[in-house]
């Protein structure tokens, strides 16, 4: 089975770490912030100028100046601080945050990401998502293996206008967890039932399969 | 003493001397901590052929949107444009000359507009289609674009307290882009939710020094919400 959207936030929240500074893209990338682990603190960063995004907030906390990126009203946790765009993608570009975490439409085996246009009919703009792949060391691509039609998102060479050249080095779709290296996805673990044959079937671009590729696990 | 009093009576004299084919730079993110009153002052004076540069166009009747409707601005830079579907019509029919901008990219060209900094290298975008055309050079193995820097005839920019001096506070998330493209303007324009008296604001908790206001004036704001989110 296909992992659900839940159950891909589950698994990236395993990478977290205590200490982590964290930007969670839209979409899945969101909701990674509902498993971040029991005892383990982490500051999310929302780039339009707040590190230490709380949750959403009740009617009463509504607050038409407390926005997340994603517009959303949010709430600032214990220990936030606020501060301008050109300050946020300071600490964005200058590799001060420890994780990203973002949705695309494509990815390959160079590690070059596509997010952000589609020619002709999806042409709304980048905002934050080129400085976030330019400036992280460490970023979790999120994304469906392949598209409804059975068409590989994980190519040999993006079609999509880049977001990002040589940048990414993880990527969760809803049937792996792969790492890029070398001009190569290398297959590190498998959604709960589903096979290698699956993956090797909707994975356009070059892939490594180790002997051993073990399943993922979830609680519930 | 009346030499630092910034504070203007009217919208109408807080915008005298903008013209047709003007650049404007907009403080706000989305519909937060936009100059609401500004904008509608521009609306009011129907001018034309507007640059306008600010993260976001607003929605459809509100914000920057309502620039569209009389086809006030020719070219926005911005780095996302999505939420308005009067600005896709006119983006599609070319009635608008649209340059996308990665969001740290803008920030830093108002900041370097303001700062007297020409152009600046960054790693964002290179190697992408916002790349093509620019300059590139490597430093430590490294491949960064240069950047330009922008200003503005006007810029207009909400705050959320300021004193007659135009030393400016703002609120929360409203923050934004304001600090920078209030140093950004040829003239700068400020709208604030409070004028209070000098020595009310705390020296050392000023966003925005006078020195880069010109004009301030207090207003009253809808401060429409974009995506009420609330938990259960």
């Amino acid at each position: 089975m296909a992992l659900t959207r839940e159950q891909m936030a589950q698994r990236v929240a395993r990478e977290l770490q205590d200490g982590f500074y964290v930007n969670l893209g839209i979409g899945i990338p969101t909701l990674v912030a509902n498993y971040i682990p029991d005892g383990m603190d982490v500051m999310l960063q929302s780039e339009n100028g707040l590190l230490g995004m709380g949750r959403f907030p009740t009617e009463e906390e509504v607050d038409a100046d407390m926005i997340n990126a994603g517009k959303q009203t949010v709430t600032a946790r214990p220990g936030a601080a606020i501060f301008s765009s050109a300050e946020s993608f300071a600490m964005i570009r200058g590799g001060h945050v420890d994780l990203t975490v973002l949705g695309a439409f494509e990815v390959d085996q160079e590690g070059n990401i596509a997010s952000w246009m589609i020619p002709g009919k999806l042409i709304k703009g980048m905002g934050g998502a080129m400085d976030l792949v330019a400036g992280a060391e460490n970023i979790i691509c999120t994304m469906t293996h392949a598209s409804k039609h059975g068409e590989s998102k994980l190519l040999e060479k993006c079609n999509l206008p880049l977001t990002g050249a040589g940048c990414i080095s993880r990527v969760l779709t809803d049937l792996a967890y792969l790492e890029i290296k070398d001009g190569a996805f290398i297959l590190k673990e498998r959604a709960p039932g589903v096979s290698v044959e699956e993956i090797v079937e909707k994975t356009a671009g070059k892939l490594i399969v180790p002997d051993h590729v073990p399943e993922m696990t979830f609680d519930e | 003493m009346a030499g630092f009093d910034k504070r203007v009576a009217s919208y109408e004299e807080a915008m005298e001397g903008i013209e047709s084919g003007m650049t404007v730079i907009a403080g706000g993110f989305g519909l937060c901590g936009i100059p609401e009153n500004l904008i509608a002052e521009i609306k009011r004076r129907g001018v034309k052929d507007l640059t306008v540069v600010s993260n976001n166009c607003g929605v459809d009747g509100f914000g920057l949107g309502v620039l569209l409707e009389d086809h006030q601005i020719s070219k926005i830079i911005a780095s996302y444009v999505g939420e308005n579907a009067m600005f896709e019509q006119q983006m599609l029919n070319n009635e608008i000359d649209v340059v996308l901008t990665p969001q740290g990219t803008l920030a830093e060209k108002m900041r370097a507009g303001g700062a007297g900094i020409p152009a600046f290298y960054t790693a964002t975008g290179y190697g992408t289609p916002i790349g093509d055309g620019k300059e590139v050079r490597v430093f430590d193995g490294r491949h960064y674009i240069l950047e330009e820097a922008i200003k503005g005839d006007f810029a207009i920019v909400k705050g959320w307290k300021a004193d007659r001096y135009g030393n400016v506070m703002y609120r929360h998330t409203a923050q934004n882009f304001n600090p920078m493209a209030a140093t950004a303007g040829k003239i700068t324009v400020v709208e604030v939710e409070e004028i209070v008296e000098p020595g009310e604001l705390e020296p050392s908790q000023i966003h925005t020094p006078g020195i880069y206001v010109d004009r301030i004036i207090q207003g009253t704001f809808e401060k429409r919400i974009e995506k009420r989110t609330v938990r259960s």
